[in-house]
């Protein structure tokens, strides 16, 4: 198994951190993995993107061109990389980021209110957690009790009592995708 | 088995730092590898190893730090990057000219001048011609994964004690920033008293007490003494290039056409590989480990079954005049590059592969 | 008394340090260095450190420094000196560390590392000594050179519009929070002599109390730079170096 994705979003969503815990996550089970960031002088608010490749044997190259899974969390991103989804791969976009929404057909296409549901869960924080349970119920290639091992790892100790919060909203992410397009 | 992390490749050099037992880093910062510094100074090694970690005024004090460090026959280290490694360059020169161990860590960008912050490897002349003045080599190591830059910089003290020269860790941007899994080694004590004197003892500055003085120094009277000395490092990287050749290959042995090419850029070419393989074409790939001493011989063999050889870099061709010099005609040499902090994908070494063998 | 008793050992009355080599120097008559080299060789042997003591020599007339002291030596870059104390004195605390510069060295091309570890308050010692020449090279401007004064690269004498003004490092350096001891001496007369001796040692003696950078200039000669007899070398730096950079602690604390 091979999982190549690219996470995209503006500064500040959280999108670096949570390629770093699908990849810690990842680590648990005893998989290979990478984190690539775009590179950079990024800013809050500005474009930030992050390549996570999953994989059973060694991973080649950490710079992608294609990708199995986008998970696009605004418009720039969905413009950017809509045309980089290998056929048959996946979209994951949040409706309430992208005013756009994918028209290609070769491809499967979910989505999730993922602000919306980030500031109802009264913990906007935990907006990229939610995205991840949302990503985690398509493809789930990472085991739940690992998604925590991953973020025990990946947070330091002192934001240890969070977790219970983090795993939360990757069940509200996992309950409220929603499908909008599926290959036979 | 050792520690199981998920790091960046620059964090991973100052953890290993801590562990392999280094006595002191100097640095100036410089993106993108300032995390190096900024990861030792948060651990705050002294505290637990009795690492000395400073932050130099500029880049040529912090080499000269070194200098001073490894005087005292201390395991002692500095990083930088492109810009500031010019600046270090004079330092360097002196180590290789007084004979002393250290390990340097270039985490390359796009030049010339200050340039961009971007990947790159065009300081690949700078790094294993020699770079400052005189005639001199640096042992020169390119890691193409986050696990090989915790190895390497085990190695790299490993080398630099063992031909008494310093040693490079030559990367680019993209592995420095960049988060893999990586095994970090375990704790190995800092050298004692005892251990300096057994290893440095006839020539590192501990004091004089019951024998001749030491004295540290890259400077000679006249030239014919200065000759002879010359002779004596040219041994020294004879003897490299005998003995400390390192590379792999990776689908070489039925390949028509191979890949050369180090660090990220090798990983980009093993995906080109597995892509163009699936498609029938019998690619490989080689990837120099040491850029100097440098896989001559290792190319010089494949030369015979191979229709040609496609050198890959981020640079304008560097690492390719080396290939060609292996090759010595025999067979074609072709080039493929991206400058100035842009990186290549997969697909776009793919693209240039088959305009260039007209596949 | 017969005169062969006169070279008896027990009638020895005087003689150099045992810190000083065999080896002829190659300094030039008249020239300061040698003075400097063997008050510091007596002030090693009487605080008996030279097992604990690493010079660091500069690029300039002292780089040969290492031939004529019977210690441990590091020869630095040029200026980089106090960067190469730096590491030594952080990576063996229980040393005492010196360097040995020149005003080229010290003042000109060295003046981020000098100022940055005084700055840091190294506890290393700094043996400035200021001829206002450059004298290896043969005798050009140097940062320290007064106005008027004729070298090979002012040969109109030093203009400040072309050449800028003779600095005074050290009291720039006394300004900085990390030097705990600045004075500046010379080595012209046997009383001036002591009082150098008198310097160094106390400056030595700072860093066995880890109190910080101690400098002590000394104000010198360079007859062959300066294109006078020893004698008239002397005069004319009592009569105008002394004037720019006057003799005395400029710090101690």
């Amino acid at each position: 198994m091979t999982e190549e994705i690219i996470i995209a979003g503006f500064g500040g969503q959280g999108v670096l951190s949570m390629g770093k815990i699908l990849a810690y996550s990842a680590i648990m089970q005893n998989q290979e993995v990478s984190w690539m960031p775009s590179y950079g002088p990024e800013m809050r608010g500005g474009t930030a993107n992050v390549t996570v490749i999953i994989s059973d044997k060694r991973i080649s190259s950490p710079i992608l061109h294609f990708f199995d899974t986008a998970i696009l969390l605004n418009q720039q991103s969905m413009e950017k990389f809509e045309s980089l989804v290998k056929p048959g791969g996946t979209i994951l976009y949040d409706s309430n980021g992208v005013s756009t929404p994918p028209t290609r057909r070769d491809i499967n296409i979910h989505k999730i209110e993922g602000v919306r549901l980030a500031s109802e869960s009264g913990n906007p924080k935990t907006y990229n957690m939610i995205i991840l349970g949302a990503f985690l119920k398509v493809k789930p290639i990472v085991q739940a009790d690992n998604i925590e091992k991953g973020l025990q790892k990946s947070l330091p100790e002192r934001h240890h009592s969070l977790i219970p919060m983090n795993i939360e909203a990757v069940e509200i992410g996992m309950n409220q995708i929603s499908t909008v397009h599926l290959l036979p | 088995m050792g520690d199981i992390k998920l790091m960046k490749g620059n964090e991973v050099i100052a953890e290993t730092a801590i562990r392999c037992g280094c006595d002191g880093y100097f640095g100036y910062p410089i993106t993108p590898q300032s995390e190096i510094m900024e990861t030792l100074m948060l651990r705050r090694p002294w505290e637990e190893t009795g690492m000395v970690v400073l932050q130099a005024e500029s880049e040529i004090a912090a080499i000269n730090m070194v200098y001073g460090g490894a005087c005292c026959g201390k395991k002692v280290m500095t990083s930088s990057s492109s810009p500031g490694m010019s600046l270090k360059q004079e330092g360097i020169t002196y180590m290789a000219g007084a004979e002393l161990p250290c390990l340097i860590v270039d985490v390359m960008r796009g030049g010339p001048g200050l340039g961009t912050i971007q990947p790159s490897q065009s300081d690949y002349f700078q790094a294993t011609k020699g770079g400052g003045h005189g005639d001199y080599h640096l042992i020169v190591l390119a890691p193409a994964s986050v696990q090989e830059m915790s190895d390497f910089v085990v190695l790299g003290f490993e080398l630099a004690f063992k031909y008494q020269n310093p040693a490079i860790i030559l990367v680019d941007g993209a592995i420095g920033q960049m988060m893999e899994k990586v095994e970090l080694p375990d704790y190995t004590p800092r050298w004692s008293e005892q251990e300096i004197e057994e290893i440095s003892g006839d020539w590192a500055l501990t004091g004089k007490k019951n024998r001749k003085q030491h004295i540290i120094t890259s400077l000679e009277y006249s030239a014919p003494p200065q000759e002879i000395f010359n002779h004596k490092l040219q041994r020294k990287y004879k003897e490299m290039r005998e003995q400390e050749v390192r590379f792999e290959t990776i689908h070489c042995e039925d390949a028509d056409y191979i890949f050369v090419a180090y660090g990220s850029v090798a990983r980009i070419c093993q995906k080109a590989t597995e892509l163009l393989r699936e498609k029938g074409i019998k690619v490989g790939l080689l990837r120099p480990i040491t850029l100097y001493p440098f896989p001559t011989q290792a190319i010089s063999d494949l030369c015979s079954k191979t229709k040609g050889f496609l050198t890959v870099e981020m640079s304008a061709g560097q690492m390719l005049e080396d290939v060609q010099l292996a090759v010595e005609g025999r067979t074609k040499v072709e080039f493929y590059g991206r400058m100035g902090g842009v990186i290549p994908t997969p697909e776009d070494v793919i693209e240039a592969f088959e305009k260039i063998f007209s596949i | 008394m017969e005169l062969t008793d006169i070279i008896k050992a027990e009638n020895i009355v005087s003689q150099k340090s045992k810190l000083i080599t065999e080896n002829v120097m190659h300094y030039c008559p008249g020239c300061t260095h040698g003075v400097v080299h063997k008050l510091l060789a007596e002030i090693i042997e009487e605080l008996d450190i030279q097992e604990k003591t690493i010079g660091v020599s500069p690029v300039g007339c002292a780089v040969f420094a290492y031939n004529y002291l019977d210690i441990d030596w590091s020869q630095a870059a040029h200026g980089r000196a106090p960067a190469v104390a730096t590491a030594i004195s952080r990576l063996q605390p229980e040393k005492y560390v010196f360097t040995y510069q020149g005003d080229g060295d010290l003042a000109s091309i060295g003046c981020a590392e000098i100022m940055h570890a005084c700055n840091r308050g190294e506890n290393i010692v700094v043996i400035f000594v200021n001829n206002a020449i450059y004298g290896m090279t043969g005798g050009q401007m140097s940062p320290t050179t007064l106005l008027g004064q004729v070298t090979s690269t002012t040969p109109h004498g030093r203009d400040e519009k072309l050449n800028g003004f003779p600095i005074k490092i050290t009291e720039l350096l006394a300004q900085l929070d990390g030097t705990c001891y600045v004075t500046r001496q010379s080595a012209d007369t046997p009383g001036a002599i002591r009082k150098t001796k008198k310097a160094i040692t106390k400056a030595f003696q700072n860093t066995r109390l880890a109190k910080g950078v101690s400098i002590v200039e000394i104000v010198g000669t360079c007859s062959s730079g300066w294109k006078m007899s020893p004698v008239a070398s002397n005069e004319w730096m009592r009569e105008h170096m002394f004037k720019k950079y006057p003799i005395g602690d400029i710090k101690d604390i």
